[in-house]
């Protein structure tokens, strides 16, 4: 039988025997016979707890950290600073370990922190409402693609080629369900091609989604591309940074309807690529129509403030098919890494770190223009992360930067085939001047090296 | 909330919906029956004028404290008009189900259908 667990035949007789089975497969028998694999997973024999340890330290061993390296990655993830604070806090075991909080009697603590992470997301966005998590970003685009679905029943999405790659593979995926066609525009000088936009809108349209900043770095002008979107009635989906938020105007403030976006940027680390959150805002029109929980704010029987779940009509287990969202776990323990890291940064340091990031990736952008063998791939606006190409094969110049403790960044080849050699570089307020310094020597010498590995012929010319 | 009542004047479906027929026209709302049984109404999310309605099919949802419910259409035609106040007022579906309580408006595309529905009596006696 089974050699993972730790049940002897007798036990197994036994239970069998309370219950009244004759054997484990007749627990089995009304899963029909076609969609059952008939033999035994294809596992390795167990092995002794000391060598599994000593095979998973060495897996893990390979594993290089953002702290091990001096890193430009980026990508939708980024390696900012996280207080010690944070820990401190969401560490607590009132928050480690809570349960859906559908008891405000028992959940008081739960509740006000995802009334205080809402404020500071509906703060952030210009946007009135804000739920209380879903997993990630780009499952939080794709609910805002399921709420125009549900909205009015059209059948085209348009997605701006600058949304996350994983968004828009995301938002296809969901979409495949729905029976609505997704519609990519391109990128032009780095922005989303508003010309390309106004010949895909029609009356069709359900909803448009742009990123802001896009995936190339580029800033992109709201104000000019979000009325076409309105005009013919479509939803305007906004993916955002929000760490950006402090510099750059809100997406409420030029008429967007949902804002989505990865939480990580806000108080949690890298961890090796989750687990982190996605945010959702939007206008009140949306209010019912919205995933997720929302924490709003009541006054209990003696008048005290409390807060409470609200709007759970919305939710599977009252709708049951008609719900908003299957979601059942909310990434709670997240947002509160957040909240407590914005409340940190406070209404000043948002503006402060935004500041630092677009002065640096100013002074980086230009740093690395200068080294021979690279140019910027657009001259658009940039704050905290930009697109470059290089002169030679950019995964061997990758691995030539790594060789040196560096990594330079996001290869762009694999989401953008018309950038094969490029590299997209994020800039943090962990990168210091001389980081970027360090960034652009490193690298002029690994575009040098991958060109003569290129071109053995023009060396020995 | 008002007390249990049936005009006799209005048609009803067995889902708990009443009509209110004017000639190639009719009123629709739920009935007291319906609206005790959802408990306090907090939003009516309305169908869009022009959209045509189905007999016997959910046309638009009705959100109480407990839950969200269809709202199934006792006679097929085209919504003319909504009861706009309901976003404000949607309570007005508990404490005034026959009046300001009501859904929409619309014109029957076919107005035999009438004659499938239920009086007053007949309603009431199957709720028992």
């Amino acid at each position: 039988m089974s050699r993972y667990t730790s049940a002897t035949d007798a036990d197994r007789a036994a239970m069998l025997e309370r219950i009244g089975v004759e054997s484990i497969d007749d627990l089995f028998e009304t899963i029909p016979e076609g969609v059952r694999l008939g033999r035994a997973l294809d596992l390795p024999p167990g092995r002794p707890e000391q060598e599994v340890f000593a095979h998973l330290r060495e897996l893990a061993s390979r594993n290089v950290s953002a702290d091990d390296e001096l890193s430009f990655l980026g990508a939708g993830m980024y390696d900012h600073y996280v207080p010690a604070l944070v820990d401190s806090i969401i560490t607590r075991s009132e928050f480690l370990t809570p349960y859906t909080p559908y008891q405000p009697e028992v959940s008081q603590g739960t509740l006000q922190v995802m009334f205080e992470y809402q404020t500071a997301i509906s703060e952030l966005t210009g946007l009135p409402v804000s739920n209380a998590t879903l997993y990630e970003g780009p499952s939080a685009l794709g609910a805002a693609g399921f709420l125009a679905y549900q909205h009015h029943r059209r059948t085209r999405f348009l997605i701006s080629r600058g949304v996350h790659p994983h968004a828009r593979e995301t938002l296809r995926t969901m979409s495949a369900g729905w029976g609505i066609e997704v519609q990519e525009i391109p990128l032009r000088d780095g922005v989303t091609d508003a010309g390309a936009l106004a010949d895909a809108l029609g009356d069709d349209v359900s909803a448009v989604f742009l990123a802001q900043p896009n995936f190339l770095g580029a800033v992109e002008d709201l104000e000019a591309l979000v009325p076409a979107i309105k005009d013919c009635g479509a939803i305007a989906v906004c993916s955002c940074d929000p760490m950006t938020l402090g510099v750059l105007r809100p997406p409420g403030d030029f008429g967007v309807d949902i804002a989505v976006g990865e939480g990580q940027p806000l108080g949690n680390r890298l961890d090796y690529g989750g687990p982190s959150f996605g945010f959702f805002a939007a206008t009140n029109a949306f209010l019912r129509k919205m995933p997720g929980r929302i924490s709003g704010e009541t006054v209990d029987a003696d008048g005290r403030r409390g807060f409470v779940l609200t709007l759970q009509t919305r939710e599977q287990h009252i709708r049951r098919e008609r719900a908003t969202s299957n979601i059942t776990t909310a990434q709670t323990l997240n947002a509160l890494a957040a909240i407590v890291y914005l409340s940190w940064l406070g209404r000043q340091g948002i503006v402060e770190i935004g500041e630092l990031m677009l002065q640096r990736t100013a002074y980086a952008r230009k740093a690395l223009a200068a080294v021979e063998g690279v140019e910027p791939i657009h001259e658009q606006p940039v704050i905290r992360e930009f697109a470059v190409r290089v002169d030679a094969d950019v995964h061997d110049v990758i691995e030539r930067c790594a060789a040196e403790g560096v990594n330079p960044g996001y290869p762009l080849g694999a989401d953008y085939e018309e950038h094969e050699d490029g590299l997209l570089v994020a800039i943090t307020e962990q990168r210091t001047r001389a980081d970027i310094d360090r960034l652009a020597e490193v690298l002029g010498r690994a575009v040098a090296g991958a060109r003569r590995a290129r071109r053995p012929e023009e060396v020995t010319a | 909330m008002a007390a249990a009542s049936y005009p006799d004047d209005l048609k009803y479906h067995a889902e708990h919906d009443w009509a209110r027929i004017d000639g190639d026209s009719a009123t629709l709302g739920i009935t007291w029956f319906a609206q005790d049984q959802l408990g306090e109404v907090v939003y009516f999310d309305p169908p869009a004028v022009g959209s045509a309605l189905t007999k016997d099919q959910p046309y638009a949802e009705i959100e109480s404290v407990k839950a969200v419910s269809d709202v199934v259409a006792p006679l097929s035609g085209e919504v003319t008009e909504v009861n706009e106040g309901l976003s404000d007022s949607p309570e007005n579906v508990n404490e005034d189900p026959y009046g300001d309580g009501w859904l929409v408006k619309i014109k029957l595309s076919d107005v035999s259908e009438v004659e499938d529905l239920m009086d007053a009596s007949s309603y009431e006696g199957s709720l028992s």
